[in-house]
């Protein structure tokens, strides 16, 4: 995926939101941006399918050597699924972030989150503040 | 991202923000937490040489007819039977045996084998505490401090390949400079003090070097290294060196509500025909088998336990953990923490609670990592 043509959460996630039939999936990573400042990411607990999250809350953690970090789910809505080889694959969250290291899917339940999410200018705007 | 306002700069300030460094505050110093990636740094020093910057130490000089006699009183370890070039690390207690700073003290030797006073290096976070501390006991003594951090700075080399990268640019023969001696020596053709001493569990060495010729030193050594892949090594993998070398760091294993026999540091407390402060208490906690003591953690998953974690010793808290990280030698979370004695031999199943979840862990000795000799 292009990151000029995503979606960003002021929490350093990206969103590209898809129509699957009727309804709207948002596709969740974290920016190229945000794994460069956590550096030497060692592990990443997904969120259960299934599980339903609210938008601006934690719904995964992701551990480095020095920290722990919270990552916001960026909608409310219901994980229908997530990218189970990226417990065993963290380095394509630097390598290849917008793409392979893709961490859950979100069925999207309120359109009004998506209206509040900054386009890509804007998110990198706020990076070099 | 952060402000520096405020923050004390080291004399390789610039040499950071020009090189990559992530500064953040830490002891009211500006420093370099990282360059490119701690598990990079942590593995340079592990294989061989990594330097950093540890000009935010404290350093204080010590001398006058009574220097011995006046550190031996504030010293858990003996002072006055140490000889030229030597080195002892030491804590410095409160009566009620608490541990106000774990120290290095130097037998301060010139050029010339002519001992010249002593030096103590302290925690950047204690300095003025212990500063205030040895004024306050001073009035006996005929002595006289002075604080040289400003004057001085001070950085460090550490690694397998430390020694022999170094030992060409320094006028006294390091190859023979014993484990936890020092003597004054030219440096890249600077008067410096030089130490066989360092908180990595690797060899090495620690360099005392003039503020204002640090840099050129500092640099000079850095590219000597940086032929067998040395490189600049910031505090992020400072911690994690020590941590798996199971040294305590002050702030999370020390303190002044922890005293050296529960934080396991028997052997830098002398008891035998000399008083110090804190000597009294410490007596006592010798004979108390009810206080926490200081252990060594696995964890069986890939979650970190980080300080302040609450340890389960069956449905009992056991205790708490002091300091945790990801082990990049091992490639698996370590951490250091107090816990019940009952709870404290190596191989005792525990569980961690992180962030609402226990995980399985278990005691090992420490440290966790030994260098080969």
């Amino acid at each position: 995926m292009k990151q000029e043509d995503l979606l960003y959460a002021k929490t350093h996630e990206w969103v590209a939101v898809a129509k699957e039939g009727g309804t709207q999936i948002a596709t969740v990573g974290i920016s190229a941006f945000a794994v460069e400042a956590l550096t030497d990411l060692v592990f990443i607990e997904l969120p259960a399918v299934g599980k339903q999250v609210e938008a601006e809350q934690p719904f995964c953690e992701v551990e480095s050597v020095k920290a722990v970090s919270d990552i916001y789910a960026p909608v409310d809505g219901e994980v229908v699924a997530v990218n189970s080889a990226l417990p065993d694959t963290l380095e394509t969250l630097s390598s290849d972030p917008y793409g392979a290291g893709w961490i859950a899917k979100i069925k999207v339940t309120n359109d009004a989150n998506l209206a509040k999410l900054l386009d890509h200018a804007a998110y990198q705007k706020q990076c070099e503040e | 991202m952060s402000s520096n306002n405020q923050l004390a700069h080291t004399p390789l300030f610039d040499w950071h923000s020009a090189n990559g460094g992530r500064m953040v505050e830490f002891a009211g110093w500006s420093m370099p937490v990282q360059y490119t990636g701690i598990v990079e740094e942590h593995q340079a020093t592990r294989t061989a040489v990594g330097m950093f910057d540890i000009s935010h130490m404290g350093r204080v000089l010590v001398d006058g007819p009574d220097a011995a006699g006046y550190l031996d009183r504030l010293l858990t370890r003996s002072v006055v039977d140490m000889k030229p070039h030597q080195i002892r690390y030491s804590l410095i207690c409160n009566e009620a045996g608490g541990i106000l700073d774990d120290v290095l003290c130097y037998r301060v030797t010139l050029a010339n084998g002519e001992p010249s006073g002593y030096g103590l290096v302290v925690n950047a976070g204690n300095r003025q505490k212990i500063l205030s501390w040895m004024e306050t006991h001073q009035t006996d003594f005929d002595v006289k401090l002075e604080d040289i951090t400003a004057t001085y700075g001070m950085f460090a080399a550490q690694g397998p390949r430390a020694i022999e990268i170094l030992d060409p640019h320094i006028s006294c023969e390091l190859t023979s400079l014993r484990y936890y001696t020092g003597q004054v020596a030219q440096v890249c053709g600077v008067e410096c003090f030089v130490s066989r001493t360092g908180y990595t569990g690797e060899d090495g060495c620690e360099i005392v070097c003039p503020a204002d010729q640090l840099p050129d030193v500092w640099q000079q050594l850095l590219d000597a290294s940086s032929d067998v892949g040395g490189r600049a090594v910031g505090l992020g993998a400072r911690d994690t060196l020590r941590l798996e070398a199971g040294m305590p760091l002050y702030g999370h294993e020390l303190g002044e509500t922890i005293n050296p026999v529960q934080a396991g540091l028997d052997f830098a407390v002398n008891l035998r025909d000399r008083d110090f402060i804190g000597r009294e208490a410490i007596v006592g906690f010798q004979k108390d088998h009810k206080q926490t003591v200081r252990v060594g953690i696995q964890m069986e998953g890939k979650r970190v336990a980080r300080e302040g974690a609450t340890i389960l010793f069956g449905d009992q808290q056991a205790g708490a953990v002091t300091s945790g990280t990801f082990s990049p030698t091992f490639n698996h979370p370590i951490a250091m923490a107090y816990v019940c004695t009952s709870a404290a031999a190596p191989g005792t199943p525990l569980a961690v609670d992180v962030r609402g979840q226990e995980h399985p862990a278990q005691v090992v000795p420490l440290p966790f990592y030994e260098r080969g000799k």
